[in-house]
């Protein structure tokens, strides 16, 4: 059997460093059945989190050979085989350990969004079309990949100030939700941080779910922010009706 | 080493984070409860958002004749008639109520041409029933319950395991955990408790389960004093992907057959014909799953030992928007284009009928202040659960175990228990970094796997099922052994271990039962019993513990009432 090296951290919070490991290498196999192979046969207390693994649920995000992915939907087949497979954990977050990262910033993140809020006395109907248009955001399986490659997060650390990729999607699918009634333009301004986004698309090249998500949430949300705050017509109005 | 722990305080707790649990806690917190929410993984990853095909709610938005009574026929027909009749009721009145009250927290569905919650057909429902999101409807679903969650104040523990239920007087009254992360303990004081864990696949080789459905739940409830029921019935979904290797045994959703699916084997003959000509692809479960199986055995599988899959006889634009996660998960692990060609499947793990025993109403256990809802409760779906019933049993059942959980909680008195329990569950918890045994806890599952995957899968028989208890009490002390290295902080091989437990008496009680039920039915299937034995119709098998040892009861099935028979007894075919 064809055997592979993986190069994956192993370390904490304090530090450490990369161990290789020699993987056998099965047909169709992926980095996190490697993963895997090592938890059950090297290293059993080897820190990898996972649930799915069927890139539906999120949880085994990590960089491989430098790129932001789902380990369980990252083909062996796909990389070099000739050198060793790195493995590393994401870099926008404190390591716990090996590959497993605190999130726990997604989740305060994620409280602050004022939730769907229906229109007063709408009908639950809904067309197929307006469905359609906000599916694309409601597809998000929270694997922070977006959060990890968002150079204003991985880069300029500005975890304070900004939300990131995945909220945004969040909020675009509430905003965009035919019977929902509320309006989050002012966080998205203020505490947000959303004017902090420069539209490098870094958030839509790597979400495994193919979400559009500079293009299709956060433009749209700025431009939800410009009419509110900064369109000369609707200040004048605002400041004729004194609010 | 007692004061070794950090102690929080709830009226209810509930471990669990999935539908069940999820809808358990607002339910509670809606009470006024204060709610604490315990879940192995991160918030949102359980198995919940795994669910694809679909909730099943008689709202009769597309069928118009649909109607709970209906839904209660068809849910007594899929289970071979040994559901809780009462829990099968309950969950067909209710269900449209959930769906809806889950839309109104913001959930979208599909929809039909007059701007209502779309339906689908699914195997062994009557009428086009399964309101659904194209097939990512589980994820609609936790992400809504979730939110909704956060928002109105549960606390939740993320990543913290518990392992012993604490006990005073009878009645459960707190729990002892550890957190994943650090490896550190947690003690939880609760009036009351809900057991929401879901199942036990990862017993078996082939499952489409995760590594959280280790049987946790049944087996606290177990060791607790709470009786488990009908543990023989586990569900092989007929359709798990076979090839390649690394992803045998996830997950093909039914809504694949449900949009006009046909299944094939090698010689190109829609074998369904010759199992159930009138239901096709679209009979019950455990009817698919077994004809699958017999296909293979008798050469007629497939390439990599499945049957084929096809769907491609429907426009590709309607297959990859009303399959997109199944379009894509081909494409990516299997290098098929499902809207080109068939796909090869064959059965997989993946459900428990069997579980906690508990009161139709209220969900609570025989052990007094312990609530179980979803699927690590017995009950509603008897021998064979239909597609679809899960997602409303998780909102129907998660709801009634919550309601029911916080007035429990509002009449009881104060949390107390015997701190030697603490330290029992610490000095047990700490074991394997002391132990002597050379096998790490992962060999010791692999072993595992393979015995119920071989022993104890879709046919069994005497033999077999004796030869697995034998092996199953060898595993147990080879468990008991095994060691462990490295630290406490975030080790899944020392994780491992206090789930190998459970996955040990969860399997010993499946096993156990499935020896006892000396017939076929639903799914659970004997060569040496072919045939539905009708004095088993009439009881429940029962699993307990006494003076520390597995025993085995059996329980009489209570009498339905006369409107209910009058309702099975309507349409014969």
């Amino acid at each position: 059997m064809k055997e592979a090296t993986l190069r994956v951290f192993r370390g904490d919070s304090d530090g450490g460093q990369t161990v290789d490991y020699r993987v056998p290498v099965a047909p169709g196999m992926v980095v996190l059945d490697a993963l895997h192979y090592i938890q059950g046969h090297l290293a059993p207390d080897l820190a990898v989190r996972w649930n799915c693994k069927a890139g539906k649920c999120g949880s085994c995000s990590a960089e491989v050979n430098g790129r932001p992915r789902l380990t369980c939907k990252t083909r062996m087949d796909d990389l070099p085989q000739d050198q060793p497979i790195t493995v590393l954990p994401m870099k926008s977050f404190p390591r716990i350990k090996d590959l497993v990262t605190d999130v726990s910033w997604n989740y305060r993140v994620n409280s602050k969004i004022p939730p769907f809020e229906p229109r007063k006395g709408v009908e639950w109907k809904i067309s197929q079309l307006d469905v359609d248009r906000v599916q694309e955001f409601r597809k998000c399986i929270e694997c922070f990949l977006c959060q990890d490659v968002c150079h204003v997060l991985r880069e300029h650390h500005k975890k304070e100030q900004f939300a990131g990729p995945r909220f945004f999607v969040r909020i675009a699918g509430l905003e965009m939700h035919p019977l929902d009634g509320g309006n989050r333009a002012g966080l998205l301004k203020d505490q947000l941080g959303l004017g902090l986004c420069n539209i490098t698309k870094c958030c839509t090249e790597v979400c495994p779910e193919e979400i559009r998500i500079t293009d299709n949430a956060i433009i749209p949300l700025k431009e939800r922010v410009v009419d509110e705050f900064y369109d000369p017509l609707t200040m004048l109005f605002r400041k004729i009706r004194g609010r | 080493m007692t004061t070794n722990y950090e102690t929080r305080e709830h009226d209810v707790l509930i471990i669990g984070a999935g539908g069940a649990g999820l809808r358990a806690s607002l339910e509670a917190l809606a009470q006024g409860a204060s709610v604490g929410v315990v879940c192995k993984s991160l918030l949102g990853k359980a198995h919940t958002v795994m669910a694809e095909g679909g909730i099943a709610a008689a709202m009769a938005n597309v069928d118009a004749a649909d109607n709970w009574k209906t839904h209660f026929r068809d849910t007594m027909r899929g289970g071979k008639f040994l559901n809780n009749w009462r829990m099968a009721q309950l969950h067909a009145q209710e269900s449209p109520d959930r769906v809806r009250e889950l839309e109104q927290w913001g959930a979208l569905f599909d929809r039909t041409e007059n701007g209502d919650i779309l339906q689908r057909a699914f195997g062994g429902h009557t009428f086009k029933r399964l309101c659904h999101v194209g097939d990512r409807t589980g994820l609609e679903m936790i992400r809504t319950l979730q939110d909704r969650g956060v928002q109105q104040g549960i606390d939740v523990y993320m990543e913290c395991t518990i392992t012993r239920l604490l006990i005073d007087g009878g009645r459960v009254t707190g729990a002892f955990a550890y957190w994943r992360e650090t490896g550190r303990f947690i003690v939880f004081k609760a009036k009351s408790i809900v057991i929401a864990t879901g199942g036990i696949g990862k017993a078996w080789r082939i499952t489409s389960n995760s590594w959280e459905y280790t049987g946790d739940g049944m087996a606290l409830a177990y060791e607790a004093g709470a009786e488990l029921m009908d543990m023989e019935f586990v569900q092989f979904h007929p359709t798990g992907m076979v090839w390649p290797p690394g992803v045998q045994g996830i997950l093909v959703t039914e809504a694949v057959r449900g949009e006009g699916g046909i299944l094939r084997n090698k010689a190109g003959e829609r074998f369904m014909e010759k199992y159930d000509p009138k239901r096709m692809e679209l009979s019950t479960r455990d009817v698919v799953a077994r004809s699958i199986y017999t296909e293979v055995k008798e050469g007629r599988g497939t390439e990599h030992g499945g049957a084929y899959l096809d769907i491609s006889h429907k426009p590709a634009e309607y297959v990859k928007k009303k399959l997109p996660s199944m379009y894509h998960q081909f494409k990516e692990l299997a290098d098929v284009d499902i809207t080109k060609g068939p796909m090869e499947v064959g059965p997989t793990c993946h459900y428990m009928m069997g579980g906690i025993r508990v009161d139709a109403e209220t969900a609570q256990s025989t052990v007094p202040g312990l609530f179980a809802a979803g699927e690590a409760a017995a009950g509603l779906h008897g021998s064979n659960r239909l597609g679809g019933n899960s997602l409303s049993d998780l909102l129907v059942f998660g709801r009634r175990a919550g309601l029911a959980a916080a007035q429990y909680a509002k009449r009881a008195s104060a949390s107390s228990f015997d701190n030697s329990q603490i330290e029992q569950a610490e000095k047990e918890l700490l074991a394997p970094f002391s132990n002597s045994g050379s096998e790490s806890p992962y060999a010791v599952h692999r072993d595992l796997q393979a015995v119920m995957q071989n022993l104890v899968g879709i046919y069994r028989t005497r033999e077999d099922l004796e030869k697995a208890l034998v092996e199953l009490e060898k595993l147990r002390v080879c468990a008991a052994k095994a060691s462990v290295g490295g630290s406490r902080l975030f080790n899944p091989g020392w994780h491992l271990s206090y789930d190998l437990k459970a996955m040990l008496i969860v399997s010993e009680a499946v096993t156990h039962s499935a020896l006892a039920r000396t017939e076929s039915r639903g799914a659970h299937s004997r060569i040496d019993h072919p045939n539905l034995d009708p004095i088993w119709e009439k009881k429940h098998n029962i699993i307990v513990r006494e003076t520390g040892a597995m025993k085995r009861r059996e329980s009489p099935i209570e009498a339905m009432p006369e409107e209910l028979k009058q309702i099975l007894a309507e349409d014969k075919s």
